[in-house]
Formats: structure tokens, sequence, C-alpha cells
């Protein structure tokens, strides 16, 4: 649900990174607070486990410059990936603009991928919302990992209904600012027309 | 989809600010502010300039649908009130009309006893407005708020 004030001529969304666990949500994040100008970004907060596993979300608000003299600024959460937070998951949704599911690119997070993206539809639905409907891209990130399957596979496992999807190395940044863009953009297209959450 | 947009317009803004600026006097508190569940600032007033009142916003959104989500377990429908003491600052957080978020950070100044009676005063009438406001959002008649901006406007906006 985006939040539009007129007086101080801005536009609020909500980006939701959803995944399995240990694919890279958090680190698609600190790339983005790493490489984003100051007067861009607030603080990150990260509400982690003490071995950094994220517990209930991390944060990055982030302004991406101005539209017609609104300035379009976009709140980013990534959600816990381990399966048994999935409250948690559930409530990170509400109110959700735009999503981005990180898929971990690795033959053996096949499984862990499908299951991920099944939870995401569910609790999308539970919510209201319609995987189908809503703003949503794919990023096939780790694609510097051995053992990692081709992305037509990827493709035909997560992506049947070609949704914009980008390879990623989060580490080092490789399509991070591509998968962020293009939601973010998708976004805006679906408020320009009056739809959305 | 599952919600309207929120939108705030020039009206509606300046009788929640007219509210929350009362609030901070009434209730002898430092700082105000107003927050929608999806962790989005919507007003503040006070001593504001000194905090983080966008990852504030963002942490106590986080915590309402938290405890909202316990209160579901429990068979309730919301814990709608939830106080927080600190050695010198204190946090109030009221939800107001399962809507929006009303946040009062106090020292030891004022009593909780104040800013929860100046709470529940603020919080009626807080209310009504965003009642009115989400019913005029709702309007069908009313054109998308950002019917006018064109494609290129948006890929503009992603040429570096």
């Amino acid at each position: 649900m985006s939040f539009i004030n007129y007086l101080s001529r801005e536009i609020n969304c909500k980006i939701v990174y959803y995944g399995p666990g240990l694919c890279g949500k958090t680190t698609n994040l600190q790339y983005i607070y790493n490489k984003t100008n100051p007067d861009a970004k607030g603080k990150m907060i990260s509400l982690a486990t003490e071995t950094e596993r994220t517990l209930f979300f991390d944060f990055l608000p982030l302004a991406l410059g101005e539209i017609r003299g609104f300035k379009t600024r976009f709140h980013l959460y990534t959600v816990p990936g381990q399966v048994f937070y999935d409250a948690s998951r559930k409530l990170i949704l509400k109110g959700v603009d735009g999503v981005v599911f990180v898929a971990d690119s690795q033959i053996a997070r096949t499984e862990a991928n499908a299951e991920s993206l099944a939870n995401l539809r569910t609790n999308l639905a539970e919510q209201g919302y319609s995987l189908d409907k809503i703003p949503y891209v794919i990023q096939y990130n780790k694609r510097d990992m051995p053992g990692i399957a081709p992305v037509e596979e990827l493709r035909a496992l997560l992506n049947p209904t070609g949704v914009p999807e980008f390879e990623g190395v989060a580490s080092t940044g490789v399509g991070v600012f591509e998968t962020l863009k293009a939601v973010a953009k998708l976004v805006l297209t679906e408020l320009k027309r009056g739809g959305g959450g | 989809m599952a919600n309207p947009h929120m939108v705030m317009y020039e009206e509606e803004f300046n009788q929640i600010q007219a509210i929350v600026d009362r609030l901070v006097r009434d209730a002898n508190s430092k700082v105000v502010f107003i927050i929608d569940k999806n962790g989005q600032l919507i007003a503040a007033s006070g001593d504001s300039d000194q905090i983080d009142t966008t990852s504030l916003a963002s942490l106590t959104a986080g915590n309402i649908a938290a405890t909202g989500g316990m209160a579901k377990l429990l068979r309730e429908n919301d814990f709608s009130t939830q106080f927080h003491e600190g050695e010198r600052s204190n946090i109030h957080i009221q939800l107001v009309g399962n809507r929006v978020i009303l946040v009062v950070i106090f020292d030891n100044k004022t009593s909780l006893g104040l800013v929860r009676l100046r709470v529940k005063k603020a919080s009626e009438e807080l209310n009504g407005i965003f009642e009115a406001l989400m019913r005029k959002v709702a309007d069908p008649t009313r054109e998308a708020p950002f019917a006018e901006i064109t494609d290129d406007d948006i890929d503009n906006l992603f040429n570096d």
C-alpha cells in the first residue's frame, strides 16, 4: 500500500525481498546500502540473530529521485528465509507494493527455492494479493558459485509466467541495482495505472 | 488489491498536525508521531529532529504487527496499547482505529497516567479524521493520483 503525501510531495512504496534461507536477500540490501549516496538513504536496520541470520526483517529506506515534483521513496524490507519464521514473513508482506524473489542458483537449493516461492504465493494470498498481479521480479542469485543450475532450468521451475528476471551475484553487486530498478519501475507503473496495493 | 492507497491531502494533514501539536503540549511529552501500519511516517511534532523517525516508524510498525500476530494466537483482535519504560525515555504506542499508530515519547516531566488520558482523547479525534480520509481516497470518482505521469517520466527516473 503506497503512501502518497500531497503536502510533502512524496510517494512512499514498500518493496519486499523474499526467498529461501541464505539466498542473499540481506546481501542485496547491504550492497544497495553501501553503494548509495548518503543523501539518498536512511539507516539500514537489521533485526538478526547472533549468527547474523535475519530474525524479523532488514529495513532500508531509499530515495530514488523525483517524478513530476514528487520525491519517490522506497522502503526495502527482507523477510527471514528460514522455514520456521513463517509467522514473521506474513507480517512483513502486509501492505507490500512490489516483491523481489531471490532464488539461490545452487542445484542443492532447488527444492528450497520452490518451497519458498509456494510459500510467498500462499502468504500473499492470505493478505489478499495475487503473485500474478502484484509488481514482481526474480533474481537468480549466486551465479558465481559452483554447482549451479542453468538459468533455463531455474526459469522453468520458478518463472513460468515470464516476469522480469536477472542473474545476480549479490556479494559483488552483479544484478543488484538492475533488480531493484525493475521492481521499482513496475511499482510506479502500477501506481500510474491507478491500481496497486 | 487488498488495500487502497493511503493518500494525504492538505486539509486532513492540517487537522492531524494540529492534534499531534496539541498532544505534545497537553501530555507534556517530548515527541509525538503518527505512522501508518506499514511504517510510513504521516506526521510528527515536538523534538523530532533529534530522533531517526524513519527507523523508529518502521520498527514501531514491525512491533505492532508482531504484537497483532500474538493477539491473534490468543484469539484477541489486537493489543491496541503498548508501553515501554526506559531509564530516561518512555514510549507509549497506541493503535488508532486499526489503521494508524500514535506514538508518544516522554520522560519524567510527565506521567504515564496523563499521557494515557491525552492519548485517548487524541485517538478518538484522529480516528474520525482517518475514517473520513479513507472514504475520500476510496471515492471511485476521484482520479488516480498519478494518472498524469507518463511512461517516459518513469523511464527518466531510472536513466543513469
